[in-house]
């Protein structure tokens, strides 16, 4: 009995059973609704067994708007929760859970697939390749993050959430104090996502070192590609860390261990050193990104070349080595002494000169320019003012005396929110439109555009705005209730309506999607932004081997040398492509993990070996598989080029 | 339509202003003790300076965007390729050097002072008080004074006060927004936090991290009083409350919340504080703490049967 018990959710409401209904319906009728339409076959060939780095990247990006809306919906229920006092909505081991979920989903199941579709997607067509470096791999990496993703969505409705918030501190974490198998989901569902992450970690830094265009050296890579390049090196140092901690922790809660116990020998605050290594590199593999994306958008739309394209790289380097240095000021008040926090509180302020001089080049890249009001545009203009309060929230929480004060308040939930959803989200929405009609074909929008970025922003304000002022009134965060006295229910009132107005805008995204799919002009050429690097240089939609001919550059914005300065991008004659082959095993294998990694939740060993053995025999299978890759032949490019031209002269 | 918007924010953050100034003082910034004022004047300080930053930013912003707007210029205008300028640059880095260095002093020094005895009260003799959580309560113990309270903090103002800080479970956070910063109370180590209150008051205190189902109720109060009438409550409490015995103090470890309560005599006595070195090994320690580890093995063992 005891083991089928674990399988039952520890804490039902009502809630949890709509949601376990909605779902079960939902896989219903997409199973009928594939099954009707015939498209088990198309899904196989075209999706689920491609290595091509564009459709990978679609993949992820999926995956991210979904955990966008699951996420949204468990901020939606906190803000509801704490908009009146002693609220009866939620119970408090029913919010822990969604606060914990909340913050998995948004960072890793959200954010990082987020910009993993972007650097999908962008870099091979922004360095004039025809793949990444390792085609088959990144397959892996989609499909060990995708089952990584899957593992930990089930838990709310097979065995309960995870609770220990997403930093997981022991021992709150352990057995002793979170005796669910919740926690066990967290440890193993991260690893096998981690996994994947590592992997494309490795994958984009060879396909960025070994696989440019002739010409483009390293200093001339466009900025997303740069700033993608040193994400990704922190990735590979950075993860590992990720990798080990989880190790320990899943020792700790299946096998006895005590790494992370407070007696025999164990020590606690070893988990929040440990994670904070791991977690605050990881902020900045998040925020690079997104300010490449940034680069690239304002310098389009100001039609100039980015200003100080060398202290633009340079200042993204010394941030991802400062991001290793500053992990202590997570827990100022562990009580490491004055020494110490002082230290620490010197790099964490030191980060904020190089951010300074991304903020200060963007400006300058405005100026004398010629602004177009994109909405790409927009959204890059909101973030500049509200990431900027962002940051310097975050000097103010660097100072490690005053931090005493801000430690666990809603005033630090005000500002990584301020920093995450103006740099982070902004970039990704504003990517997606920038991207979109390479993508798609058609364009988002802009009218519905503008107005979703303005709404974001209102919500935005009225949501986060006020915990800064309740932190400073003392309102811990993580609280699932506070009583009358203490004053907080106004402001709290307040960000429940900016999280209703921020949702609002995201309906209204979905709806600017529908809208233009239905409404749109399919007739924008290639190049409908009037863009400056190369992504822009090809067909759209993008042919499977991207460019017909490997392009040569000159500068970093070689497309825009081709357009403005008679640049020759594409020399020489076609010549037949070697394109690697589909496979199914990196999705094979994905399911394999998925269900050692459910075995291993549950404890249930004798599957557990079954499928690790499985695992194992896959990697030595493709040890031994002989696949050479295909060749596509001078006459099917002709063929394809021809097409593609074709469509686009009927069009005008 | 954008214009409308533009309002629309604007009248709110007039809204939240007028909401801020209606209401009492924030906690944080209305201190009532030596170590509070210092974090709640860096705290102005830093307010202050980085409002500068944001509205700067603003106003270059907003300035760039009204000058260099295409529908401002003319049609045939073609922006400048322009790589930057050694001598701009170098400035943009200078300015928050110099913002940052002049922040870093401010910094370390306040960390020296919140880390000391509270500035004023350098002589006298501090006042020490064991707070230790457990899921979800704090135990106060004056072992001077030989007495114990559960849930409520008395202490004498206009003298310095030092907290010995552990937890008998997850990590949670000692914290009194109006006497200072918080510090975290853990299992394996104490901690000390130095507080003052400058005058008679009452506060709230509270455990800021997050510690599992019972957190958000995981609160207490804190009286400061005269050091006469502190030294009359503690002459009280010796002469009404019961003695704390192991069997009651194994009793209020158990999870779940309690009112107030008072005790003669204090568990630092059956139960230590852990003082002692990481390393330490059994040998070293007493009679009682052999007995916790028995207890702490019993309680894994039937963790382990749940597997």
């Amino acid at each position: 009995m005891d083991f089928f018990d674990r399988f039952a959710v520890p804490h039902p409401s009502f809630l949890i059973y709509a949601s376990m209904v909605g779902i079960g319906l939902t896989m219903v009728a997409i199973v009928l609704g594939i099954t009707y339409f015939k498209k088990w076959g198309y899904l196989w060939r075209e999706w689920i067994t491609t290595v091509d780095h564009k459709r990978i990247g679609i993949m992820y990006l999926l995956v991210a708007l979904l955990m966008l809306f699951r996420g949204g919906v468990d901020a939606i229920m906190m803000r509801y929760q704490l908009s009146m006092p002693d609220n009866k909505f939620l119970e408090s081991q029913h919010y822990n859970e969604v606060f914990t979920t909340h913050g998995v989903v948004m960072i890793l199941f959200m954010a990082m697939p987020f910009i993993t579709f972007f650097f999908n997607y962008l870099i091979p067509l922004q360095i004039g390749a025809r793949d990444v470096a390792f085609p088959r791999l990144n397959a892996l990496s989609f499909w060990l993050f995708f089952m990584g993703m899957g593992l930990f969505n089930i838990s709310f409705i097979v065995g309960g959430s995870p609770d220990a918030g997403w930093t997981s501190y022991f021992p709150l974490a352990n057995n002793e104090f979170s005796p669910s198998v919740g926690t066990n989901y967290y440890m193993i569902a991260i690893q096998i996502a981690g996994m994947g992450t590592l992997i494309s970690g490795i994958n984009f830094i060879t396909t960025i070192l070994k696989m440019r265009a002739p010409g483009m050296k390293l200093m001339k890579m466009p900025m997303f590609t740069w700033s993608a390049f040193i994400a990704n090196v922190i990735v590979v140092f950075a993860f590992p860390v990720l990798t080990v901690l989880l190790a320990m922790g899943t020792m700790d809660r299946l096998f006895g261990t005590n790494f992370f116990t407070t007696g025999d020998g164990g020590m606690d605050m070893l988990w929040a050193n440990l994670f904070w290594v791991w977690g605050h590199p990881e902020v900045y593999i998040l925020i690079l990104p997104a300010f490449g994306l940034y680069s690239e958008i304002i310098s389009t739309f100001a039609r100039r070349n980015l200003y100080g394209y060398k202290s633009m790289v340079a200042s993204m380097v010394v941030i991802s080595v400062f991001s290793f240095l500053v992990w202590t000021h997570h827990f100022f008040t562990m009580g490491q002494g004055a020494f110490t926090n002082s230290i620490f509180s010197i790099t964490t302020m030191a980060i904020a000169i190089p951010t300074g001089v991304k903020i200060f080049n963007w400006l300058f890249t405005l100026w004398k320019g010629k602004i177009v009001f994109t909405t790409p545009m927009l959204y890059s203009m909101l973030f500049i003012p509200l990431f900027t309060l962002g940051g310097v929230t975050g000097v103010m929480l660097a100072m490690s005396a005053a931090d005493y004060q801000y430690h666990n308040t809603m005033f630090l939930v005000a500002h990584f929110h301020n920093v995450i959803i103006p740099g982070v989200v902004y970039a990704m929405i504003a990517g997606l439109t920038f991207y979109w009609p390479k993508m798609f074909g058609f364009m988002l929008n802009e009218r519905i555009g503008k107005w979703t970025a303005w709404i974001m922003s209102v919500g935005f304000v009225l949501a986060f705005i006020p915990m800064y002022i309740t932190g400073l009134d003392g309102q811990a965060r993580r609280m699932y209730t506070y009583s009358e006295s203490t004053g907080f229910s106004m402001l709290n009132m307040v960000a429940f309506i900016g999280a209703g107005i921020m949702a609002i805008s995201f309906a209204l995204l979905v709806y600017n999607i529908y809208y233009s799919i239905r409404y749109a002009s399919r007739d924008i050429g290639s190049d409908p932004w009037d863009a400056r690097s190369l992504e822009w240089a090809t067909h759209t939609p993008v042919p499977e081997y991207n460019f017909a001919i490997t392009p040569q550059v000159a500068s970093t914005q070689g497309f825009w040398d081709a357009k403005k300065n008679g640049h020759e991008l594409f020399k020489g004659k076609y010549e037949k492509i070697h394109m690697p082959n589909n496979s199914g095993w990196p999705f094979i294998l994905g399911c394999i993990f998925f269900v050692f990694g459910f075995a291993m939740v549950f404890s249930i060993w004798p599957l557990a070996i079954v499928t690790l053995i499985g695992i194992l025999v896959c990697l030595v299978y493709r040890s031994f598989e002989k696949d050479h890759g295909r060749y596509i032949s001078v006459e099917e490019i002709e063929e394809t080029e021809a097409k593609l031209r074709g469509v686009k002269n009927e069009d005008r | 339509m954008k214009i409308k918007v533009k309002w629309a924010l604007l009248t709110m953050i007039f809204t939240i202003a007028t909401v801020l100034t209606g209401c009492e003082p924030l906690l944080v910034l209305d201190p009532k003790g030596p170590q509070a004022k210092t974090q709640a004047d860096d705290i102005m300080l830093s307010i202050l300076l980085m409002s500068g930053i944001v509205i700067a930013v603003l106003a270059i912003l907003v300035y760039v965007l009204v000058k260099y707007r295409a529908s401002n210029q003319k049609d045939d205008y073609e922006p400048p390729h322009i790589e930057g300028s050694p001598l701009v640059e170098a400035i943009c880095i200078g300015i928050p050097i110099v913002i940052v260095i002049f922040l870093s002093f401010v910094s370390v020094k306040s960390n020296y002072e919140v880390e000391a005895t509270p500035a004023g009260y350098e002589d006298t003799k501090p006042l020490i008080v064991y707070a230790s959580s457990s899921n979800w309560k704090w135990h106060f113990s004056y072992p001077e004074e030989g007495i114990e309270t559960v849930n409520y903090l008395y202490i004498p103002a206009g003298r310095a006060i030092e907290f010995k800080l552990y937890s008998y479970g997850p990590i949670t956070s000692f914290w009194i927004p109006q006497l200072g910063g918080q510090k975290y109370a853990m299992a394996d180590m104490v901690t000390t936090l130095h507080l003052a209150a400058d005058n008679p008051g009452e506060f709230v205190g509270r455990n800021a991290n997050f510690s599992g189902a019972g957190f958000a109720e995981n609160t207490f109060d804190v009286t400061a009083m005269s050091q006469t009438d502190f030294d009359e409550w503690v002459d009280e409490v010796h002469e009404t409350a019961e003695p704390l015995t192991e069997e009651k103090f194994e009793e209020l470890l158990e999870p779940g919340h309690l009112g107030r309560s008072t005790y003669t005599g204090t568990h630092l006595e059956f139960a230590p504080a852990p003082e002692h070195n990481h390393g330490s090994t059994d040998s070293e320690m007493d009679h009682s703490e052999h007995e916790n580890h028995d207890s702490n093995h019993s309680e894994e063992e039937s963790d382990h049967s749940h597997h």
